[in-house]
C-alpha cells in the first residue's frame, strides 16, 4: 500500500508541470506549490530530481526483497532454512553503497544550502534549477530591505531604508467574502507586503521583543526563517512573477498560530515606484490605493 | 541470539518457587522487587497511557477532517461553559493542549514505559540468565515514580495556562520558550515539569538498574559479544537514556526558574536567549528518538531470526551498528533547528552528521532481510510486525535522509512532511516493533496462545490504517501546510480527509486488540514453554510459561561451540 503511494509521488514531478496557478496550495495537491525564485528552483530540482528518486528506489528495493522473501523463503518451499549469518563482501556492498549514494545527495545538498544562506552580492552565480552546475543564474545584489516582525497573531512589515510600515492581519471570514473573495481562506491579509518583481529583496526576521518565536516562510520563495525574540534574521528572496505568493507562521507561537498568514504581493518595478512614492508621501492605504485592487 | 551459542538452562526453576515466600495479593504488586511483576505493570501502564494518549490524537484528526473548526469551540464551550468567540478561542488553545499531550504521553508514557520499563525489564534479565535485575528495590520505585509523574501531567491539562478558559500547556511537547515562559504565565506548565522531571528519575533509576544488571548479572559463558541482541539494544539505549535526560532535567529546570524565580535563562531582554534551550532540548531530544527505536530493533531481530529459523545475519555489525547509532545520536541535535538561523557552517556539519545515520541504520535494514534470506519463514503474528515494522521504518528512514539536508527541510520544517516521517518511524516504527514483541512474548508472560487470526487481522487493519493517516501527509507537507494548526487552507482538506479515515480503521484495529488480549485469557489455550519452534533460541523460551516467580536459581551456563 505504502509503496503504491510512494510511486504515486514519484510521478509527481511529471504531473507538476500541467499547474498553472502558483503562490498557494491547491486543492489535493501532492507536491511543492509552484517555484518563482532561484533558490526555490534549487530546492525542487534537489528534492525532485535526486532526493525523491532516490528514496523511491531504495523504498522499492526494499519492499522487492521482502516481496521476494515472503515469496521464495517461506517454508513451504524453502523447509530447511539455510545457516549462513556472514558475507563479507555483501556487508561491504550495504556499509558502501549508501556512504557513495549519501556523498551524491551530499554534493548539491551543500551547493543548494549555501546558496540559501548567501546574500547575494550581484558577482555571485546561483545553481538555480541545475544543481551539479557550478552557477549559472545571476542574481542583483539586494535593492530593498523589509523588515518582518511577529507578534502574537500578526506581522508587521517595515521598509528599512524608507522607514515605512505597517501591520499585517488575517481577514476575517466576513470581510474576505465582502472585499477578496477571490483570495484563499486563512491565507489572505488585509494589508500585503508588496515587493518589486525581479528585484533581490533582503528579508530581516524577527519578533517582538516581549513576544514569542514565529517563522517567516513563503513555500513558493523557498525561504523559511524563525522570528526569534531579540534576535535579527536574515534572508532574501528575488521573485520572477506577479502576483500574490502566500506563506503561512511555521513556529507554534499560541491559539492563533495558524491565523497569522503572510501574503507578498510581488508588482512590476514601476507600480512599486508609485506604491513607494505614495507610502512616503502618506500610509499603506494611500499606496495600496495606487495598485489594482485584490479581488 | 548468535548462531555461535548452545544455549542450555541447566535448572528452570519450576521447583524453585515454591521454596520462597511469594508475596500475594495487592502485596505482591505495590511492594514488587519482581522484575517480572514491575515489567508487566510497566505494559500495563503503557496500555492505559496509550489509550488516553490516543484518544487525544482521535479528536484532533475529527477536527482535522474538514476545513474550519468543527470540534474543539464546542468542547471547549463545554468544558468552560461559554459559547461565541470565547469557545473558539477556548477551542483554539484547546487544540494546542491536545497536540501537546498526546506528544508528551506518547513518548514519555507510552512507548519508553513499553520499550525500556515493560519489555526491557521483563526479558533482559531472562535473556542474559540472571534471576532479577541488580536493583529490585530501584526497579520498584522506578515503576512507582510513573503514576504520580503521569498524574501530574494530567493534571497540568486543568490547571491554568495562558490565562481564564485557557487551561494547560499549549505550547508543543518541544516547550520552547517565550511560549513556554511568558506565553504561558499559568501554573499548567510547573505541573508538566514537574512530570518530566520524576518521569525522568524513574527513567534514569531504571538505566542505572538495567545497565548494572546488563554488565554484571550475564550467566556464565554469557560474554558482552554472545548476548542477544535485544539486551545489547537495551544496554545502548540505557546509557543514551543516562546521558541524555540529565540534560532535558538541567534545560527544564533553567526553565522552572525562569519562570518561577525571575532567572532569565531564555529571556532575550535580560541578557539570556531563547535558542539556547532549543539546543539544549534538542540535545536531549535526538537521542530521545533513538531511546524509542533502538528496543524495538532488539526485538525485530530476535523475532525475524526465530520465524525465519535462522540465526542472525552478522550478529556483531547489528550489535555495533547500535552502538554507532547511540553515538552518533548525540551529535547531530541541530538538524532540527535548522530554520533558527544557524550559521551556513554549523548547518553544513549537521547535514553531514545526520546523513552519517543513515548508514548504521541501512546496516541493520540489510542485515534483518539478510537473516531472512535463505530462511524457512512461517509468518506468524509476531513475524508480520516485524516485516511490517522493516519496511515501514525504512519508508520512515528514507524521508529522514531528506530532512537531514538543511536545502530540502528549508521547505519542509515545520511542515506535515515532518509529522509524517516522526509517525513513521514512531508510531509506525516503535508501537509496530512494540506490538511484535507483544504478540511474540505474550504466550511466555501470560501462558496462554492469542488467537492467531485476531493477531493477523489487528496487524492487517492497523497497517492500512497507519499508512492511511500518515503517508498523505508527506503530500500536505510538500505542498506547504503547516505542522500544530487547527485549521487550514481549503486546499489541503481532501488529504485530511484521508488521513481522518485512516484513523478510524485504525481504532477498529485496537479494538480488534483489545478483544484479542481478552479472547486470550479466557480462552486460556496453553501456550507451552517454547510456542515458536526450533528458531527461538534465548534462554527466556527454556523456562515454564509464564516464568517462575523466580528463575535461574542455579544459574544457566552458556556453552559455546564455536568463535565468530
Amino acid at each position: 500500500m505504502g509503496a503504491v503511494s510512494a510511486a504515486a509521488v514519484a510521478l509527481a514531478p511529471a504531473l507538476a508541470i500541467a499547474q498553472e496557478e502558483t503562490g498557494h496550495p491547491l486543492p489535493g495537491q501532492y507536491h511543492f506549490q509552484r517555484s518563482v525564485t532561484p533558490i526555490m528552483d534549487s530546492i525542487v530540482s534537489f528534492h525532485n530530481g535526486i532526493l525523491l528518486w532516490t528514496i523511491t528506489a531504495i523504498v522499492v528495493f526494499v519492499l522487492a526483497l521482502l516481496m521476494w522473501i515472503a515469496f521464495r523463503y517461506n517454508a513451504k518451499r524453502n523447509p530447511t532454512p539455510a545457516a549462513f549469518t556472514h558475507n563479507t563482501l555483501v556487508e561491504i556492498v550495504w556499509t558502501v553503497a549508501p556512504i557513495v549514494i549519501l556523498i551524491i545527495i551530499a554534493i548539491p545538498s551543500f551547493g543548494v544550502l549555501s546558496d540559501q544562506l548567501t546574500t547575494p552580492d550581484g558577482e555571485r552565480k546561483y545553481l538555480g534549477s541545475n544543481i551539479f552546475s557550478f552557477g549559472e543564474v545571476d542574481v542583483p545584489a539586494p535593492e530593498l530591505t523589509v523588515k518582518a516582525t511577529g507578534a502574537q497573531w500578526y506581522w508587521t512589515y517595515e521598509y528599512v531604508d524608507q522607514e515605512k510600515f505597517f501591520d499585517s492581519n488575517m481577514m476575517q471570514e466576513a470581510d474576505r467574502t465582502a472585499t477578496k473573495p477571490g483570495q484563499p481562506r486563512l491565507l489572505a491579509v488585509d494589508n500585503e507586503l508588496v515587493v518589486p518583481v525581479d528585484t533581490t529583496v533582503r528579508v530581516q526576521v524577527t519578533s517582538d521583543p516581549m513576544g514569542v518565536i514565529h517563522a517567516f516562510a513563503v513555500p513558493s520563495f523557498g525561504i523559511k526563517i524563525d522570528a526569534v525574540p531579540g534576535r535579527l534574521n536574515e534572508t532574501w528572496f528575488n521573485a520572477r512573477e506577479t502576483g500574490i505568493f502566500y506563506g503561512q507562521c511555521s513556529e507554534l507561537c499560541g491559539k492563533d498560530h495558524a491565523f497569522m498568514p503572510i501574503a507578498v504581493r510581488v508588482v512590476t518595478k514601476d507600480e512599486f515606484a508609485a506604491f513607494m512614492a505614495a507610502f512616503e508621501a502618506g500610509d499603506y492605504a494611500a499606496a495600496n490605493a495606487t495598485l489594482a485592487a485584490v479581488q | 541470539m548468535t548462531d555461535t551459542v548452545h544455549l542450555q538452562a541447566h535448572a528452570t526453576g519450576h521447583d524453585i518457587a515454591s521454596q520462597h515466600h511469594e508475596p500475594t495479593g495487592w502485596r505482591r504488586w505495590v511492594y514488587s522487587t519482581n522484575h517480572k511483576d514491575i515489567g508487566v505493570m510497566y505494559l500495563i501502564f503503557a496500555i492505559v497511557a496509550g489509550v488516553i494518549g490516543g484518544l487525544l490524537s482521535g479528536v484532533m484528526r475529527m477536527e482535522l477532517q474538514e476545513p474550519g473548526i468543527q470540534i474543539f469551540h464546542g468542547l471547549a464551550g463545554m468544558v468552560y461553559g461559554v459559547n461565541g468567540d470565547a469557545a473558539l478561542d477556548a477551542g483554539k488553545h484547546m487544540y494546542n493542549v491536545f497536540t501537546t499531550a498526546h506528544a508528551l504521553i506518547m513518548v514519555f508514557f507510552v512507548v519508553m514505559p513499553a520499550t525500556m520499563g515493560g519489555f526491557a525489564n521483563y526479558f533482559a534479565p531472562l535473556m542474559i540468565g540472571a534471576p532479577d535485575t541488580a536493583f529490585p528495590r530501584i526497579n520498584n520505585i522506578a515503576f512507582w515514580l510513573l503514576p504520580p509523574a503521569f498524574i501530574l501531567l494530567l493534571m497540568s491539562l486543568f490547571f491554568e495556562g495562558v490565562g481564564p478558559l485557557q487551561n494547560g500547556f499549549g505550547g508543543g511537547w518541544t516547550i520552547y520558550p517565550p511560549l513556554s515562559e511568558s506565553g504561558h504565565p499559568g501554573p499548567a506548565l510547573d505541573f508538566a515539569i514537574l512530570a518530566l522531571h520524576v518521569a525522568g528519575i524513574s527513567s534514569i533509576l531504571g538505566a542505572i538498574n538495567l545497565i548494572t544488571t546488563i554488565f554484571n548479572m550475564r550467566a556464565p559463558g554469557m560474554t558482552i559479544h554472545k548476548m542477544p541482541l535485544f539486551a545489547w539494544s537495551v544496554l545502548v539505549t540505557a546509557f543514551l537514556l543516562l546521558l541524555a535526560l540529565p540534560v532535558l532535567a538541567g534545560a527544564i529546570t533553567m526553565l522552572l526558574t525562569d519562570r518561577n524565580f525571575g532567572t532569565s535563562f531564555f529571556k532575550s531582554a535580560e541578557g539570556g536567549d531563547p535558542i539556547l534551550f532549543q539546543h539544549l532540548f534538542w540535545f536531549f531530544g535526538h537521542p530521545e528518538v533513538y531511546i524509542m527505536i533502538l528496543p524495538g530493533f532488539g526485538i525485530v531481530s530476535h523475532i525475524v531470526s526465530t520465524f525465519s529459523r535462522k540465526p542472525i545475519f552478522g550478529y556483531m555489525a547489528m550489535a555495533y551498528a547500535m552502538v554507532a547509532i547511540g553515538f552518533v545520536g548525540f551529535v547531530v541535535w541541530a538538524h532540527h533547528m535548522y530554520t533558527t538561523g544557524l550559521s551556513l557552517d554549523v548547518q553544513r556539519y549537521f547535514v553531514a552528521a545526520t546523513m552519517v545515520i543513515a548508514v548504521p541504520t541501512g546496516v541493520k535494514i540489510f542485515s534483518w532481510i539478510a537473516t531472512m534470506w535463505g530462511g524457512s519463514i512461517t509468518f506468524k503474528t509476531p513475524m508480520l510486525w516485524a516485516v511490517g515494522f522493516i519496511f515501514l521504518f525504512t519508508v520512515g528512514g528514507v524521508t529522514g535522509v531528506v530532512l537531514a539536508n538543511a536545502a530540502a527541510d528549508r521547505a519542509l520544517h515545520d511542515t506535515y512532511y515532518v509529522v509524517a516521517h516522526f509517525h513513521y518511524v514512531l508510531s509506525l516504527g516503535a508501537v509496530f516493533s512494540i506490538f511484535a514483541g507483544w504478540y511474540y512474548w505474550y504466550p511466555k508472560m501470560s501462558g496462554y496462545m492469542y488467537s492467531e487470526f485476531l493477531g493477523k487481522l489487528h496487524f492487517w487493519i492497523m497497517f492500512v490504517g497507519v499508512n492511511l493517516i500518515f503517508f498523505p501527509q508527506h503530500f500536505l507537507g510538500l505542498a506547504g501546510m503547516p505542522r500544530r494548526y487547527i485549521d487550514y487552507p481549503d486546499a489541503f482538506g481532501m488529504w485530511n480527509r484521508v488521513s481522518s479515515i485512516g484513523y478510524y480503521i485504525t481504532f477498529v484495529a485496537m479494538i480488534i486488540f483489545f478483544y484479542a488480549t481478552w479472547e486470550a485469557f479466557k480462552k486460556k489455550r496453553p501456550a507451552g514453554d517454547s510456542p515458536w519452534g526450533v528458531g527461538a533460541t534465548t534462554l527466556e523460551w527454556t523456562l515454564s510459561s509464564p516464568p517462575p516467580f523466580h528463575q535461574f536459581t542455579t544459574l544457566p551456563r552458556i556453552e559455546s561451540t564455536n568463535a565468530h
